[in-house]
Protein backbone atom coordinates (compact mmCIF):
# COMPACT_ATOMS: atom_id res chain seq x y z
CA UNK A 1 0.00 0.00 0.00
CA UNK A 2 2.83 2.50 0.62
CA UNK A 3 4.37 1.27 -2.07
CA UNK A 4 1.28 2.31 -3.84
CA UNK A 5 0.99 5.73 -2.60
CA UNK A 6 4.86 6.73 -3.23
CA UNK A 7 4.17 5.86 -7.41
CA UNK A 8 1.03 8.07 -6.82
CA UNK A 9 2.69 10.49 -5.64
CA UNK A 10 5.61 10.76 -7.68
CA UNK A 11 3.41 10.25 -10.48
CA UNK A 12 1.23 13.46 -9.50
CA UNK A 13 4.88 15.31 -9.01
CA UNK A 14 5.75 14.12 -12.22
CA UNK A 15 2.34 15.79 -14.09
CA UNK A 16 3.10 18.71 -11.50
CA UNK A 17 6.61 19.10 -13.32
CA UNK A 18 5.03 18.55 -16.77
CA UNK A 19 2.21 21.42 -15.96
CA UNK A 20 5.08 23.73 -14.95
CA UNK A 21 6.73 23.17 -18.63
CA UNK A 22 3.83 23.47 -19.94
CA UNK A 23 3.30 27.15 -18.38
CA UNK A 24 6.82 27.67 -19.98
CA UNK A 25 5.56 26.89 -23.14
CA UNK A 26 5.42 29.77 -25.91
CA UNK A 27 2.52 28.98 -28.22
CA UNK A 28 1.76 32.03 -29.99
CA UNK A 29 4.68 33.30 -30.99
CA UNK A 30 7.63 32.30 -33.55
CA UNK A 31 10.73 30.65 -33.47
CA UNK A 32 13.86 31.06 -35.54
CA UNK A 33 15.58 27.98 -36.81
CA UNK A 34 18.36 28.11 -38.49
CA UNK A 35 18.31 25.88 -41.25
CA UNK A 36 14.09 24.95 -41.80
CA UNK A 37 11.09 27.34 -42.30
CA UNK A 38 9.31 28.57 -38.95
CA UNK A 39 5.67 27.52 -39.42
CA UNK A 40 4.37 28.48 -35.85
CA UNK A 41 1.99 31.26 -37.55
CA UNK A 42 0.33 28.50 -40.24
CA UNK A 43 -2.47 25.73 -39.10
CA UNK A 44 -1.87 22.91 -40.83
CA UNK A 45 -2.91 19.11 -40.43
CA UNK A 46 -4.96 19.67 -37.92
CA UNK A 47 -7.55 17.79 -38.57
CA UNK A 48 -6.27 15.02 -40.45
CA UNK A 49 -8.09 10.99 -39.51
CA UNK A 50 -6.27 8.53 -40.84
CA UNK A 51 -5.47 4.79 -40.29
CA UNK A 52 -2.44 3.23 -39.00
CA UNK A 53 -1.97 -0.51 -40.85
CA UNK A 54 -3.14 -2.25 -37.76
CA UNK A 55 -6.72 -0.29 -38.80
CA UNK A 56 -6.84 2.01 -35.77
CA UNK A 57 -7.82 5.55 -36.34
CA UNK A 58 -5.36 8.16 -35.93
CA UNK A 59 -5.69 11.48 -35.59
CA UNK A 60 -2.93 14.43 -34.86
CA UNK A 61 -3.68 14.33 -31.10
CA UNK A 62 -2.94 10.13 -30.92
CA UNK A 63 0.75 11.78 -31.06
CA UNK A 64 0.22 14.31 -28.22
CA UNK A 65 3.24 14.34 -25.76
CA UNK A 66 5.94 13.27 -28.51
CA UNK A 67 7.11 15.90 -31.85
CA UNK A 68 5.52 14.44 -34.36
CA UNK A 69 7.60 14.63 -37.92
CA UNK A 70 5.31 14.29 -40.77
CA UNK A 71 6.21 13.12 -44.43
CA UNK A 72 4.23 12.51 -47.05
CA UNK A 73 5.60 9.88 -49.98
CA UNK A 74 4.75 6.56 -51.32
CA UNK A 75 6.92 3.06 -51.10
CA UNK A 76 7.20 3.00 -55.46
CA UNK A 77 9.27 6.52 -54.90
CA UNK A 78 13.09 5.88 -55.64
CA UNK A 79 14.32 8.77 -54.62
CA UNK A 80 12.88 11.08 -51.98
CA UNK A 81 11.07 8.86 -49.34
CA UNK A 82 13.95 6.44 -48.62
CA UNK A 83 16.39 9.38 -48.37
CA UNK A 84 14.40 11.23 -46.47
CA UNK A 85 13.53 8.27 -44.22
CA UNK A 86 16.97 7.17 -44.19
CA UNK A 87 18.02 11.44 -43.07
CA UNK A 88 15.00 10.40 -40.16
CA UNK A 89 17.15 7.20 -38.73
CA UNK A 90 20.13 9.54 -39.05
CA UNK A 91 18.49 12.37 -36.95
CA UNK A 92 16.94 9.94 -34.28
CA UNK A 93 21.08 9.31 -33.56
CA UNK A 94 22.37 12.49 -33.52
CA UNK A 95 19.21 13.45 -30.86
CA UNK A 96 20.43 10.90 -28.69
CA UNK A 97 18.47 10.25 -25.55
CA UNK A 98 15.78 12.76 -27.00
CA UNK A 99 15.57 10.92 -30.13
CA UNK A 100 12.08 9.11 -28.39
CA UNK A 101 10.55 12.00 -28.19
CA UNK A 102 10.53 12.34 -32.18
CA UNK A 103 7.93 10.48 -33.93
CA UNK A 104 8.37 9.98 -37.39
CA UNK A 105 4.85 9.57 -39.15
CA UNK A 106 4.74 8.50 -43.02
CA UNK A 107 1.36 9.41 -45.05
CA UNK A 108 1.19 7.51 -47.57
CA UNK A 109 0.56 9.62 -51.19
CA UNK A 110 -0.90 6.10 -53.19
CA UNK A 111 -3.40 4.34 -51.38
CA UNK A 112 -4.09 2.57 -54.52
CA UNK A 113 -1.04 0.50 -54.37
CA UNK A 114 0.35 0.78 -50.75
CA UNK A 115 -1.70 -1.38 -48.96
CA UNK A 116 -1.09 -1.81 -45.02
CA UNK A 117 1.36 -4.70 -45.21
CA UNK A 118 3.60 -2.77 -47.60
CA UNK A 119 3.45 0.32 -45.79
CA UNK A 120 4.45 -1.00 -42.36
CA UNK A 121 7.28 -3.53 -43.69
CA UNK A 122 8.33 -0.15 -45.69
CA UNK A 123 8.85 2.23 -43.13
CA UNK A 124 9.83 -0.57 -40.06
CA UNK A 125 12.52 -1.07 -42.43
CA UNK A 126 13.98 1.90 -41.54
CA UNK A 127 13.02 2.33 -37.81
CA UNK A 128 10.46 0.25 -36.02
CA UNK A 129 9.12 3.28 -34.17
CA UNK A 130 7.72 4.94 -37.27
CA UNK A 131 4.36 5.04 -37.97
CA UNK A 132 3.27 4.51 -41.54
CA UNK A 133 -0.71 6.06 -42.07
CA UNK A 134 -3.26 6.29 -45.29
CA UNK A 135 -6.52 6.67 -45.83
CA UNK A 136 -9.15 6.14 -48.89
CA UNK A 137 -7.90 8.21 -51.94
CA UNK A 138 -10.38 11.47 -50.50
CA UNK A 139 -8.95 11.32 -47.45
CA UNK A 140 -5.58 11.09 -48.98
CA UNK A 141 -6.37 13.83 -50.77
CA UNK A 142 -8.12 16.28 -47.97
CA UNK A 143 -5.21 15.48 -45.88
CA UNK A 144 -2.57 16.48 -48.64
CA UNK A 145 -4.44 19.88 -49.05
CA UNK A 146 -5.01 20.19 -45.33
CA UNK A 147 -1.39 20.18 -45.21
CA UNK A 148 -0.84 22.16 -48.74
CA UNK A 149 1.23 19.49 -49.85
CA UNK A 150 1.52 18.75 -53.78
CA UNK A 151 1.39 15.45 -55.31
CA UNK A 152 0.32 14.41 -58.81
CA UNK A 153 -0.09 11.15 -60.59
CA UNK A 154 2.43 11.03 -63.70
CA UNK A 155 1.55 8.38 -66.19
CA UNK A 156 4.48 6.06 -66.94
CA UNK A 157 3.46 3.43 -69.88
CA UNK A 158 1.21 1.04 -68.38
CA UNK A 159 2.02 2.52 -64.95
CA UNK A 160 2.71 5.84 -62.59
CA UNK A 161 4.93 7.44 -60.63
CA UNK A 162 4.15 10.52 -58.70
CA UNK A 163 5.31 13.65 -57.94
CA UNK A 164 5.06 15.28 -54.59
CA UNK A 165 6.11 18.18 -52.27
CA UNK A 166 9.00 16.30 -50.14
CA UNK A 167 8.41 19.16 -46.59
CA UNK A 168 9.06 17.54 -43.36
CA UNK A 169 5.82 18.90 -40.88
CA UNK A 170 7.41 18.85 -37.17
CA UNK A 171 4.68 19.80 -34.59
CA UNK A 172 5.75 20.41 -30.69
CA UNK A 173 4.17 18.05 -27.65
CA UNK A 174 0.98 19.80 -27.86
CA UNK A 175 0.06 19.41 -31.68
CA UNK A 176 1.17 23.28 -32.54
CA UNK A 177 3.00 23.24 -36.20
CA UNK A 178 6.16 24.44 -35.98
CA UNK A 179 9.11 23.53 -38.27
CA UNK A 180 9.17 22.56 -42.12
CA UNK A 181 12.33 20.64 -43.23
CA UNK A 182 13.16 20.59 -46.99
CA UNK A 183 14.69 17.99 -48.32
CA UNK A 184 18.00 19.48 -49.14
CA UNK A 185 18.38 19.78 -45.52
CA UNK A 186 20.86 17.13 -43.57
CA UNK A 187 20.19 15.18 -41.12
CA UNK A 188 22.53 17.40 -38.74
CA UNK A 189 20.72 20.75 -39.69
CA UNK A 190 17.66 19.07 -38.95
CA UNK A 191 18.40 17.80 -35.57
CA UNK A 192 19.74 20.92 -34.79
CA UNK A 193 16.55 22.66 -35.61
CA UNK A 194 14.26 19.68 -33.39
CA UNK A 195 16.38 20.90 -30.51
CA UNK A 196 15.14 24.31 -30.89
CA UNK A 197 11.26 22.74 -31.26
CA UNK A 198 12.04 20.39 -28.31
CA UNK A 199 13.15 23.52 -25.85
CA UNK A 200 10.16 25.63 -26.84
CA UNK A 201 7.53 22.81 -25.60
CA UNK B 1 20.65 -15.50 -66.82
CA UNK B 2 23.68 -17.73 -65.78
CA UNK B 3 25.99 -16.06 -68.34
CA UNK B 4 24.87 -12.41 -67.26
CA UNK B 5 25.56 -13.55 -63.54
CA UNK B 6 28.87 -14.78 -64.55
CA UNK B 7 29.67 -11.46 -66.23
CA UNK B 8 28.48 -9.87 -63.06
CA UNK B 9 30.65 -11.77 -60.60
CA UNK B 10 33.16 -9.51 -61.75
CA UNK B 11 33.91 -7.11 -59.05
CA UNK B 12 32.77 -3.13 -59.89
CA UNK B 13 36.30 -1.68 -59.51
CA UNK B 14 36.91 -4.25 -62.39
CA UNK B 15 34.56 -2.66 -65.07
CA UNK B 16 37.11 -0.27 -65.93
CA UNK B 17 40.05 -2.53 -66.67
CA UNK B 18 37.34 -5.14 -68.09
CA UNK B 19 36.30 -2.38 -70.66
CA UNK B 20 39.79 -1.82 -71.43
CA UNK B 21 41.11 -5.21 -72.19
CA UNK B 22 37.73 -5.38 -73.94
CA UNK B 23 38.90 -2.67 -76.76
CA UNK B 24 42.02 -4.07 -76.28
CA UNK B 25 41.47 -6.86 -77.05
CA UNK B 26 38.68 -6.61 -80.00
CA UNK B 27 40.66 -7.33 -82.96
CA UNK B 28 38.23 -4.81 -85.43
CA UNK B 29 37.99 -1.55 -84.61
CA UNK B 30 35.10 -0.75 -82.29
CA UNK B 31 33.36 2.10 -82.66
CA UNK B 32 32.30 3.19 -79.29
CA UNK B 33 32.53 1.64 -75.78
CA UNK B 34 30.46 2.64 -72.78
CA UNK B 35 31.37 1.82 -69.00
CA UNK B 36 29.21 1.68 -66.31
CA UNK B 37 30.64 1.91 -62.72
CA UNK B 38 28.93 1.69 -59.24
CA UNK B 39 25.67 0.45 -60.24
CA UNK B 40 23.40 -0.70 -57.01
CA UNK B 41 19.79 -1.59 -56.90
CA UNK B 42 17.47 -0.14 -53.50
CA UNK B 43 16.52 -3.14 -51.99
CA UNK B 44 13.03 -3.53 -51.21
CA UNK B 45 10.11 -4.87 -48.42
CA UNK B 46 8.08 -8.15 -49.78
CA UNK B 47 5.64 -6.92 -52.16
CA UNK B 48 7.11 -3.91 -53.00
CA UNK B 49 6.01 -3.76 -56.76
CA UNK B 50 9.05 -1.36 -57.88
CA UNK B 51 12.35 -0.07 -56.87
CA UNK B 52 15.16 2.22 -58.75
CA UNK B 53 18.85 1.34 -60.24
CA UNK B 54 21.47 3.61 -60.30
CA UNK B 55 25.01 3.57 -61.49
CA UNK B 56 27.54 5.88 -63.41
CA UNK B 57 27.44 5.88 -67.61
CA UNK B 58 30.45 7.01 -69.22
CA UNK B 59 30.14 6.92 -73.31
CA UNK B 60 33.61 6.96 -75.08
CA UNK B 61 32.11 8.94 -77.95
CA UNK B 62 28.88 10.73 -78.20
CA UNK B 63 25.82 8.15 -77.57
CA UNK B 64 22.57 7.98 -76.24
CA UNK B 65 21.20 5.53 -73.54
CA UNK B 66 17.79 3.99 -75.10
CA UNK B 67 17.07 1.43 -72.75
CA UNK B 68 17.38 -0.47 -69.94
CA UNK B 69 16.62 -4.46 -69.56
CA UNK B 70 16.40 -6.31 -66.78
CA UNK B 71 15.19 -9.97 -65.81
CA UNK B 72 14.55 -8.57 -62.16
CA UNK B 73 11.11 -6.93 -63.49
CA UNK B 74 8.03 -6.71 -66.17
CA UNK B 75 9.00 -2.97 -67.15
CA UNK B 76 12.04 -1.31 -66.71
CA UNK B 77 12.00 2.72 -67.93
CA UNK B 78 14.07 5.77 -67.45
CA UNK B 79 13.09 8.53 -65.02
CA UNK B 80 14.20 11.77 -64.39
CA UNK B 81 13.56 13.34 -60.84
CA UNK B 82 13.71 16.93 -60.58
CA UNK B 83 13.62 19.05 -57.25
CA UNK B 84 11.66 22.37 -56.96
CA UNK B 85 10.18 24.37 -54.33
CA UNK B 86 11.01 21.24 -52.12
CA UNK B 87 8.75 19.21 -54.96
CA UNK B 88 9.99 16.33 -56.17
CA UNK B 89 8.51 15.55 -59.66
CA UNK B 90 8.88 12.35 -61.58
CA UNK B 91 8.57 11.69 -65.40
CA UNK B 92 9.99 8.85 -67.99
CA UNK B 93 11.68 9.90 -70.54
CA UNK B 94 12.51 7.96 -73.90
CA UNK B 95 16.30 8.37 -73.63
CA UNK B 96 19.11 9.77 -71.66
CA UNK B 97 22.52 11.90 -73.92
CA UNK B 98 25.70 10.26 -72.93
CA UNK B 99 28.35 12.97 -73.94
CA UNK B 100 31.94 11.84 -75.31
CA UNK B 101 33.70 11.16 -72.78
CA UNK B 102 31.64 12.76 -69.65
CA UNK B 103 29.98 10.55 -66.89
CA UNK B 104 26.55 10.62 -66.29
CA UNK B 105 25.19 9.71 -62.89
CA UNK B 106 22.02 7.94 -62.47
CA UNK B 107 21.06 8.51 -59.11
CA UNK B 108 18.02 9.30 -57.03
CA UNK B 109 17.76 12.96 -57.31
CA UNK B 110 18.47 12.91 -61.36
CA UNK B 111 18.25 10.39 -63.82
CA UNK B 112 17.23 6.81 -62.74
CA UNK B 113 16.56 3.22 -63.92
CA UNK B 114 13.12 2.46 -62.45
CA UNK B 115 12.41 -1.65 -62.36
CA UNK B 116 8.53 -1.83 -62.28
CA UNK B 117 6.63 -4.83 -61.19
CA UNK B 118 9.22 -6.74 -59.60
CA UNK B 119 9.50 -10.33 -60.60
CA UNK B 120 10.51 -11.33 -56.43
CA UNK B 121 11.75 -8.92 -53.30
CA UNK B 122 14.86 -7.33 -54.10
CA UNK B 123 16.97 -8.25 -50.75
CA UNK B 124 20.39 -6.60 -49.81
CA UNK B 125 22.96 -8.47 -51.25
CA UNK B 126 21.15 -9.79 -54.18
CA UNK B 127 22.67 -9.22 -57.84
CA UNK B 128 20.31 -7.45 -60.27
CA UNK B 129 21.66 -8.10 -63.55
CA UNK B 130 20.90 -5.15 -66.29
CA UNK B 131 21.32 -4.75 -69.19
CA UNK B 132 21.95 -1.10 -70.98
CA UNK B 133 21.51 -0.54 -74.77
CA UNK B 134 23.54 2.13 -75.87
CA UNK B 135 23.57 3.81 -79.55
CA UNK B 136 26.74 5.50 -80.75
CA UNK B 137 26.07 8.69 -83.06
CA UNK B 138 26.76 6.55 -86.27
CA UNK B 139 23.48 4.46 -85.35
CA UNK B 140 25.84 1.41 -83.83
CA UNK B 141 24.53 -0.18 -80.77
CA UNK B 142 26.08 -1.83 -77.76
CA UNK B 143 24.86 -4.06 -75.18
CA UNK B 144 26.74 -3.46 -71.85
CA UNK B 145 25.48 -6.14 -69.04
CA UNK B 146 26.22 -5.35 -65.72
CA UNK B 147 25.39 -7.04 -62.27
CA UNK B 148 24.06 -4.43 -59.59
CA UNK B 149 24.19 -5.55 -55.88
CA UNK B 150 21.38 -4.50 -53.81
CA UNK B 151 21.81 -2.09 -51.21
CA UNK B 152 20.33 -2.20 -47.82
CA UNK B 153 16.55 0.15 -48.17
CA UNK B 154 17.48 2.20 -45.66
CA UNK B 155 20.61 3.19 -46.77
CA UNK B 156 21.56 6.69 -46.15
CA UNK B 157 22.79 8.62 -49.21
CA UNK B 158 20.98 11.88 -48.78
CA UNK B 159 24.23 13.63 -48.06
CA UNK B 160 25.43 12.92 -51.36
CA UNK B 161 22.26 13.89 -53.46
CA UNK B 162 23.04 17.94 -53.54
CA UNK B 163 26.43 17.74 -55.32
CA UNK B 164 25.15 15.48 -57.95
CA UNK B 165 22.08 17.42 -58.20
CA UNK B 166 24.37 19.94 -59.48
CA UNK B 167 26.22 17.76 -62.11
CA UNK B 168 23.27 16.38 -63.43
CA UNK B 169 21.72 19.54 -64.07
CA UNK B 170 24.51 20.21 -66.71
CA UNK B 171 22.79 16.84 -68.62
CA UNK B 172 20.43 17.42 -71.43
CA UNK B 173 17.61 15.07 -71.71
CA UNK B 174 16.69 13.66 -75.32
Amino acid sequence: MTDLLTRRQVVAGISLLGLGALVGCDSSGSLSFKHGKDMSNQILGRSFKLKDPQGNEITLSSFRGSMPMVFFGFTQCPAVCPTTLARAVQIKKLMGKDADFLQVIFITLDPERDTPEVLDAYVKAFDPSFVALSGTLEETAQTAKEFGVFYEKIPSGDTYTLSHTATSYVYDSRGVLRLGLSHSLSAKECAEDLLTVMEVC
Amino acid sequence: MRSTFANAMVAKPLNRALALLMLLGAALPVAAQTVVDDAWVRATVPHQASTGAFMKVTASSDSTLLRVESPAAKTVQIHQSQMKNDVMSMQPVSSIALPAGKTVMLEPASYHVMLIDLVKQVKEGDEVPLTLVVEDAKGQQERINVVAPARALNMPDHDHMPDHAHMSGHMHME
